[in-house]
């Protein structure tokens, strides 16, 4: 193929990805350092006061007083993601584990029911967790059935309904890229460390985990980066009442009518996520030196 | 009682995975049982019934939001697999040297950056350019999201087959609009009617960024169903949604036959 029709041949996918999602993104950038509409949208001047809206309020006399409520939500939606990531990590390593020991037709099968989930309508999914956990739902009526309680628990609109809809969600994603690390792994490795009379644990700490690693960075990162931006499990199962990043940015643009904070906000989250990728590939090579 | 070792054999591990699936799939079992429940009262079990299914078919809004989710599906489907479809050939034929490590970045960006960002810049981009076209903005957007999902199954189809037949082909002096037609279109069929069928279902399920881009004549069923949910647990939301699962499941279990098919091959 000449060098011409290639270009031809590219040219779409580059264009259309380029203009519709790259440009927006820089002109999401240059509208951080605009003044809000308040009807929405955005007017001059420029300004930094999206940024300075991170910590900063402004009092009545103009003056800026520190203000902890934007900053809070967002180290609430980083501790929910990094404790989403973990869970995802401790729970998708032994079944990427257990699914590669099986053998051929029983793993396509397994990863099939894995995979699925990822196709399924998160909305549908999140919606699903409604059903179970609230006064009147699934779980409270067996509690109740049981005798365990008398009164309804109060498990929907707190921290954990929400870890539980984020890993509920993203699980697939951490256990289909270790699956397919450890997938590689030579099992004559792992027979010369039993032969050695290795433990069970120091196979998996010496051998098994130094293989998988690249897979659950791979995985972190693909849980990691949604979790941060999720909207659906904190709307639907945190009740929208303790917000997170992404309802916060949605709000920005809908009820609020501060596109510039919205904007920000989107960047700031979007450069979180690029420097976790950047770390990953940069700490990548080092492992592949020293190996 | 006592096993001979086997490293492959880690106890726990296997109930665990069954827990996991369980997990995974208890809630939907849930969602579809109370869908065929007769009672108003999600909860109680008043015996099987079809009629919530009956009601969601009769509602006009549900009906028209459904037409829209369509039409953009459809759209989005036929513009982002001829995309990508472009795209894997020149990724995978072509003489992409320096701008290859580029593109493949780029095409990877809807599968990285967050569906909120995604959302919201897309707005942006519209209003700025004071584009309100309703669906054409819709589907513009979904296309550009379904361009990776499109991709993949192509690009990965295209490594597999290697350029031994194309290599032959070209030996016998056949152009290369005939070798693509004769020989490479016919054997990456399975594989672009399995992007196509992967970006069919990503563009329908789509919640968010429609949510952000949609006005108020262009409401797609899953924005339409979140409002709904909105309102409170129902019947009707329980159908639908079941609805939407369904079409779900089944579109993925073909497109992944034909995966199985290509492997046959």
């Amino acid at each position: 193929m000449g060098r011409q029709s290639t270009l031809l041949l590219v040219a779409p996918a580059v264009l259309a990805i380029g203009v519709f999602m790259l440009i927006p993104m820089f002109i999401a950038l240059a509208y951080s350092f605009m003044t809000a509409d308040p009807y929405g949208g955005v007017q001059a001047p420029l300004t930094f006061d999206a940024y300075i809206q991170f910590l900063y309020q402004r009092d009545f006399d103009d003056s800026l007083v520190f203000a902890s409520d934007y900053i809070l939500i967002i180290v609430r939606s980083i501790y929910l993601a990094v404790a989403t990531t973990a869970i995802c990590l401790v729970l998708g390593l032994p079944v990427a584990w257990y699914i590669v020991c099986q053998d051929a037709e029983r793993r396509r099968l397994l990863l099939f029911f894995i995979t699925l989930p990822f196709w399924i309508n998160t909305l549908i999914r999140t919606y699903c967790w409604i059903l179970i956990l609230r006064d009147e739902g699934l779980a409270n009526k067996l509690l109740r059935a049981l005798g365990v309680v008398a009164d309804p628990l109060p498990l929907l609109y707190n921290d954990g309904s929400i870890l539980l809809g984020l890993v509920y969600t993203f699980l697939p994603f951490m256990v289909l890229p270790i699956y397919s690390t450890l997938e590689r792994i030579d099992p004559r490795l792992i027979e010369a460390a039993y032969d050695l009379y290795a433990s069970r644990v120091a196979v998996f700490r010496r051998v098994i985990w130094p293989l998988a690693k690249p897979g659950a960075l791979a995985g972190a990162t693909l849980v990691f980066a949604p979790a941060l931006g999720s909207f659906l499990a904190p709307d639907l199962l945190g009740g929208g009442k303790k917000l997170l990043i992404g309802s916060l940015i949605q709000m920005q643009f809908t009820s609020s009518r501060n596109w510039p904070f919205g904007a920000a906000l989107s960047i700031a989250i979007t450069a979180v996520i690029l420097l976790v990728m950047v770390l990953r590939s940069w700490r990548a090579p080092q492992r592949e030196a020293r190996a | 009682m006592s096993r001979p070792f086997d490293w492959r054999h880690t106890p726990g591990f296997g109930p665990l995975t069954v827990a996991i699936l369980v997990f995974l799939y208890a809630p939907l079992l849930v969602l579809v049982v109370y869908a065929f429940n007769a009672s108003r009262m999600v909860t109680i079990w008043q015996g099987f019934s079809l009629q919530w299914f009956v009601a969601i078919a009769q509602n006009g809004d549900i009906r028209g939001a459904a037409e829209n989710s369509l039409i953009i599906a459809v759209c989005a489907t036929i513009a982002a697999t001829l995309i990508a479809l472009a795209g894997a050939l020149a990724l995978e034929r072509g003489t992409l040297t320096f701008g290859r490590s580029l593109v493949h970045g780029m095409v990877a960006m809807p599968l990285v950056v967050p569906e909120i960002v995604v959302a919201i810049t897309t707005l942006v981009f519209f209003s700025a350019l004071g584009m309100h076209h309703g669906l054409l903005n819709l589907i513009i957007a979904h296309t550009v999201f379904c361009i990776p999902f499109a991709l993949l199954p192509i690009q990965a189809r295209l490594k597999d087959m290697g350029g031994m037949l194309e290599e032959a082909g070209r030996d016998l002096y056949a152009s290369e609009w005939k070798l693509f037609r004769r020989i490479t279109l016919p054997l990456l069929m399975p594989a672009i009617g399995a992007g196509a069928i992967m970006a069919f279902v990503i563009s329908l399920d789509d919640f968010l960024i429609s949510m952000m881009v949609s006005s108020a004549g262009s409401t797609t069923l899953p924005v339409y169903v979140y409002g709904m949910m909105r309102l409170g647990v129902t019947p009707e939301v329980n159908a639908i949604s079941t609805v939407l699962l369904a079409i779900s499941v089944v579109f993925v279990a073909s497109a992944l036959l034909l995966g199985r098919k290509r492997r046959a091959n």
